[in-house]
Formats: C-alpha cells, sequence, structure tokens
C-alpha cells in the first residue's frame, strides 16, 4: 500500500484518540469487576452488639465471646494485676503505656487498666495487631519459654507478640499497637459489646 | 514408497500447509540442539512440567466433588476422602503434588544459579521462570484455604492481613480481599475461583512463554559455554545433540525414579509427617480458635521466617511493615539477579571462590530458614532467623562485588570431553 499523501500527524492522532477511548472503557468495565469484591449488603448486616454475661466469670479465667466474627476476651483480673499494670517497672517495658493510639480503644478505657472506669474487667478483641492470630491467656507471674520475667499477659504463638493483662503491647515484638478494646458497656452483670453506654 | 506411507505424507503435507506442525515440530524437538554435556541437574524443568499436569489433572477431577462453600467445603474433603471412589488417592495426588512441584520448581531455580542460566542472553528466561514461582506462590497459597480446616483459615488470616501493612490503604485492602471483615466463605469462594481457573490459566501462559523464551536461545549447559557459537557446515551446534530423541528419551529413566518417590511418598507418607497437610488442618476452621503454632508448609518456611525476623522498629517503618518489605524484598530480589551477576563466565565450575562461597552460604542459609518458618518462634530462632536472612540477602547484595572482584577460570570455546 503506498504511503503517498498521507497525513501522518492526523493518523497517529486518531490512533492516540482511539487508545485513550479504549483505555477509558476498560477502566469503566473493570469498576463492577473490581468492586464486586469488596464486603457485600449480607456481611456488612451481620456486625450487630452483642450480650455476654459476665456476673460469674473468675479471675485470672479468660471468658471467649463473638463479635462481627471475632474473638472477644472478657477477663477479671486480681487487685495485684492492676497494680502492676499501673507499675512503673511494667509501664517501662511497654510501647504504648498510656494507650495513646486512640483507635485501639474507646476514650473511657484510655487508662492503665484498660477497662471502663479503670475496673478489673478487661474486654478486649482477641485479634493479634500484628498478622491477626489470636493471642494466648499466661495469666500467671511465672518464668515462660518465651519470657524468663514474664508479668503475666498475652502471648500471640504466631509470631511472639506479647502484650500485657491490659492487652498493652511490648517493646521489641512484632505488633505495632496495643489489642483493640471494642465499645462496649456492663450494665447489671451483662456485658454489651458493640456500644458505647448512652448509645442505646 | 508404499502406498499407506504416501497417503501419509499427502496428508501431512496437506496440514503442513494449514498449520504449521512439522515446522514446529523440527523448531521445539528434533532440531532443536540441547548441549550435549547437561546433566541430571537438567531434568528438573522436565519435572516440574510432570508436577504441572499432576496438578491439573488431579485438581479438575478434585472440583468435580468439593463444595466451595464456608459451610460444607471441609466435609466435601472428607467425603472425598472417604466416599469418593479413588477419592483419596486424587487428593493425596493433589496435595502431595504441590510439596513436589515446589521441590523441583526450587531444585530448577538452584540448578540456574549454579550454573548462570539466568546470565544475558537468558534473562527472559529466568524473569518468566520467576513468575512462573510467583503465581505458584499464589496458587498455593490459595489452595491451602479450599479445605478450610484451622490452619486453612488460619495461614490465610495471617497471610491477608499482611497487606493490611501497607500505610493508609491497609485495612480497607485486606477488607476488599476478603470480601468481609474476617476471613469468611465469600473469601474461600472467590478463592476457589482464582485457584482452579484464573490462576492456572495464567501459570500454563507463563510457562508456555518460559519455554518459547528458551528455545529462542537455547539451553545453558553445566559449563556455561554457548554451543551456538561453533556450529558445523549445517550451521548446526557441533556440541549439540537434538532434543528428541536423546535429552527425552535419555530423561526417561530419571523420570521414572522421580515417579517412584514420588508414588512412595504419595502412598506411605502423603502428610510428610505434617509439612505437607499440617495437623490442625485435620479440624474445621473456628475462626475463635487459634492454633498453638501457626506455620506456612514448608515451601513457603524461607519467607515466612524472614518475615517473622523482623521484630524492630527501623526509623518510621514499625517492624510489622518492615517484615513484610523484607519478606517482599526476599522474593523481588530474585527477579533481578541476571542484572546482579557480574560475571564474565556463567558457571559456578569457572567462577572464582568467592562466587562459590557465596552460593553455598546461600544455599545453607535458605534451607535453614526453610526450616525455621516451620518452627515456633523461640528465641534462639529468631537470632538464627535474623542471621540467616542477613547471609540471603548478601549473597545478592554482594553480588555485582565480588563477581567483579574474583578471578575466574578461562572458560574452553568447546565442550570439553
Amino acid at each position: 500500500m503506498t504511503q503517498e499523501g498521507v497525513n501522518q500527524g492526523r493518523r497517529r492522532f486518531l490512533g492516540a484518540a482511539t487508545a485513550a477511548v479504549g483505555a477509558v472503557g476498560a477502566v469503566g468495565v473493570a469498576v463492577p469487576f473490581v468492586g464486586s469484591w469488596a464486603p457485600n449488603e449480607k456481611a456488612k448486616a451481620v456486625g450487630g452488639p452483642v450480650k455476654v454475661d459476665i456476673s460469674k466469670v473468675e479471675e485470672g479465667r479468660l471468658l471467649r465471646a463473638e463479635w462481627r466474627g471475632k474473638p472477644i476476651y472478657i477477663l477479671k483480673r486480681s487487685p495485684k494485676v492492676l497494680e502492676t499494670l499501673a507499675s512503673e517497672e511494667l509501664k517501662s517495658l511497654l510501647l504504648d503505656p498510656d494507650s495513646e493510639t486512640s483507635s485501639q480503644q474507646p476514650e473511657f478505657a484510655q487508662n492503665d487498666a484498660r477497662s471502663l472506669n479503670g475496673s478489673d474487667i478487661l474486654i478486649l478483641e482477641g485479634v493479634c495487631t500484628h498478622l491477626g492470630c489470636a493471642p494466648a491467656l499466661h495469666y500467671e507471674v511465672k518464668a515462660e519459654p518465651f519470657d524468663a520475667n514474664w508479668m503475666g499477659g498475652f502471648f500471640c504463638p504466631c509470631h511472639g507478640s506479647k502484650f500485657d493483662l491490659a492487652g498493652r503491647v511490648f517493646n521489641g515484638v512484632p505488633a505495632p499497637t496495643n489489642l483493640p478494646v471494642p465499645p462496649h458497656f456492663i450494665e447489671d452483670g451483662v456485658a454489651t459489646i458493640g456500644i458505647e453506654g448512652g448509645e442505646a | 514408497m508404499s502406498k499407506t506411507k504416501q497417503m501419509a505424507s499427502d496428508l501431512m503435507a496437506w496440514v503442513d500447509a494449514r498449520l504449521p506442525v512439522t515446522s514446529a515440530y523440527e523448531k521445539h524437538m528434533s532440531k532443536y540442539y540441547a548441549p550435549k554435556n547437561v546433566n541430571w541437574w537438567y531434568v528438573f524443568g522436565l519435572l516440574a512440567m510432570v508436577m504441572f499436569i499432576n496438578q491439573i489433572l488431579s485438581g479438575i477431577w478434585l472440583t468435580m466433588s468439593y463444595v466451595p462453600s464456608g459451610e460444607e467445603a471441609f466435609a466435601s474433603v472428607e467425603y472425598i476422602m472417604r466416599d469418593v471412589e479413588w477419592g483419596w488417592l486424587i487428593r493425596y495426588m493433589h496435595s502431595t503434588g504441590a510439596s513436589f512441584f515446589f521441590l523441583v520448581v526450587y531444585l530448577h531455580m538452584f540448578r540456574g544459579i549454579l550454573y548462570g542460566s539466568y546470565q544475558k542472553p537468558r534473562e527472559l528466561i529466568w524473569l518468566f521462570g520467576m513468575l512462573v514461582y510467583l503465581v505458584m506462590m499464589a496458587e498455593g497459597f490459595m489452595g491451602y484455604i479450599l479445605p478450610w480446616g484451622n490452619m486453612s483459615y488460619w495461614g490465610a488470616q495471617v497471610i491477608i492481613s499482611l497487606f493490611g501493612a501497607v500505610p493508609y490503604i491497609g485495612e480497607g485492602l485486606t477488607e476488599w480481599i476478603r470480601g468481609d471483615y474476617l476471613i469468611s466463605g465469600i473469601t474461600l469462594n472467590r478463592f476457589f475461583a482464582l485457584h482452579v481457573i484464573a490462576l492456572p490459566l495464567v501459570l500454563a501462559l507463563l510457562i508456555v512463554l518460559h519455554i518459547l523464551a528458551l528455545h529462542e536461545v537455547g539451553s545453558n549447559n553445566p559449563d556455561g559455554i554457548e554451543i551456538k557459537k561453533k556450529l558445523d557446515k549445517y550451521g548446526v551446534p557441533l556440541d549439540g545433540v537434538p532434543f528428541h530423541p536423546y535429552f527425552t528419551i535419555g530423561k526417561i529413566p530419571y523420570v521414572a525414579i522421580f515417579l517412584m518417590v514420588f508414588c512412595g511418598v504419595l502412598f506411605f507418607f502423603p502428610e510428610g509427617g505434617g509439612y505437607f497437610i499440617e495437623k490442625p488442618n485435620f479440624e474445621p476452621a473456628n475462626g475463635l480458635k487459634t492454633p498453638e503454632h501457626i506455620a506456612p508448609v514448608w515451601y513457603y518456611g524461607a519467607f515466612y521466617a524472614m518475615l517473622r525476623a523482623v521484630t524492630f522498629d527501623l526509623f518510621f517503618i514499625d517492624a510489622k511493615l518492615l517484615g513484610v518489605i523484607v519478606m517482599a524484598g526476599a522474593i523481588a530480589i530474585l527477579f533481578v539477579l541476571p542484572w546482579l551477576d557480574r560475571s564474565p563466565v556463567k558457571s559456578w565450575r569457572y567462577k572464582g571462590w568467592m562466587s562459590k562461597v557465596a552460593i553455598v552460604l546461600f544455599a545453607i542459609s535458605f534451607a535453614i530458614l526453610t526450616f525455621l518458618g516451620t518452627q515456633p518462634a523461640t528465641v534462639l530462632y529468631t537470632y538464627m532467623a535474623q542471621f540467616f536472612t542477613v547471609v540471603y540477602f548478601a549473597f545478592f547484595i554482594g553480588m555485582p562485588f565480588y563477581t567483579k572482584a574474583e578471578k575466574c577460570k578461562p572458560v574452553p570455546e568447546r565442550i570439553p570431553e
């Protein structure tokens, strides 16, 4: 075919314009396919607050509940543990001893015990802030294989992250933040997890 | 010529005029010349093909009985194991086959490192091969979720959470990948779709590109001598032999030995002592109970060990993100290997002592990291993982320097007898 008399500039422009329109079309087609992966309406609908009877929890025994598919830990701590949680000896080992990362707990739980009014009842999401495993409770103060000077707390078996008995993360472990405290309130020995008191 | 022979040759001419069958056969088989000195290391590419076919075939049969849903997946795998005729064998062919697929691919890659098969002009072969490996890792990960055992669940939880380390968009990204706020049947369904159709298609395409690129430049060999530089008067490499029948038939005994080993494991140790199918995976997925010790299947061990080895922050990067960067970097750095090696020679047979030591240390560190990744993180193991992660990276980062500095042996022009 002869190339004589061909307007190269116009040909390039038409080629580029066609490609551009095609690219816009491709992006348009991608929208429903990419969007289809987002959490769907059914998944969003599951997730209302749950109620747990905590009147019978024993000191140092972990009660597990479920909220939005996540394990919720409920733990009653002894006065001695609460004392340890406020001690400088422990706090000097922690990454965020004063719970300053506000995304990790409701405002009411920004205290040394990370609980409602600093009470002995701890309510935590049992999801390690590193990669989402469920940390295990090692309540007693004793030498553990992972820490000879263990002061009691949670240990994540997956990657060795350590948290104290208020869910605060220790220095030098992979988890970057404290374990989250879900919004909750306690009324007549029943904990409601998912909303704060006064919202209901 | 007899009449039937005449008819056959007429038929072939008719086809060849319409589809390049004979010329393709010659280009890729009878007139594709393999170096005459290729040794047993060169069988692993062929074995990888064998395992790929094994995975495709057994996988298709598994989808006939498997139910991809959060409620029924676990039970359907047990149904395959107990009720479906030969189901146990086909399932083990697939699950044990995955481990063998990775094993031969690792040996195939190590062969490339030993003999410098990634070097010019074979960079694209290496890149396509690395892409195959990357897609295989995704494919294996998604496949491990499908039985919906407790390790499936928590393994997925850990690996998908890795994306949460990306600053700003991390959380939204993990929700988008899961399609839910936690791993659920929704996640299982999409991974099933990717595992059985999307990624196998990509794998097949990449394997074709890997082989086409190989056949364009020809195979390397243990001496790293370019056989195409010395041709006879017909343009045939003097040190080459036709791929078929010499390579194909010649490698059959190796394939037979490999299949015997594979069958031995398949029949007598199909779970590989908990390394091929981990023990917690015989319990159904339970979102409230993390297994005591979450470990990946052995073939991800090295990278998992490197992820876990990072227990410290660096400047403004926290340990979680840094771990992900180190792990991703460990894979990414393999891609640029062809441009890190500045040696004038290909094979370690002619490289200097520094390269030889580096390759041996690299192999040892990869093996130890693989082991550490399957073990619980104790204080000692964490220190070991940190040490060998440094050795792993030093192999690559030091390569431009030690391959340049060392004195190499002269490479003969022809393959030595």
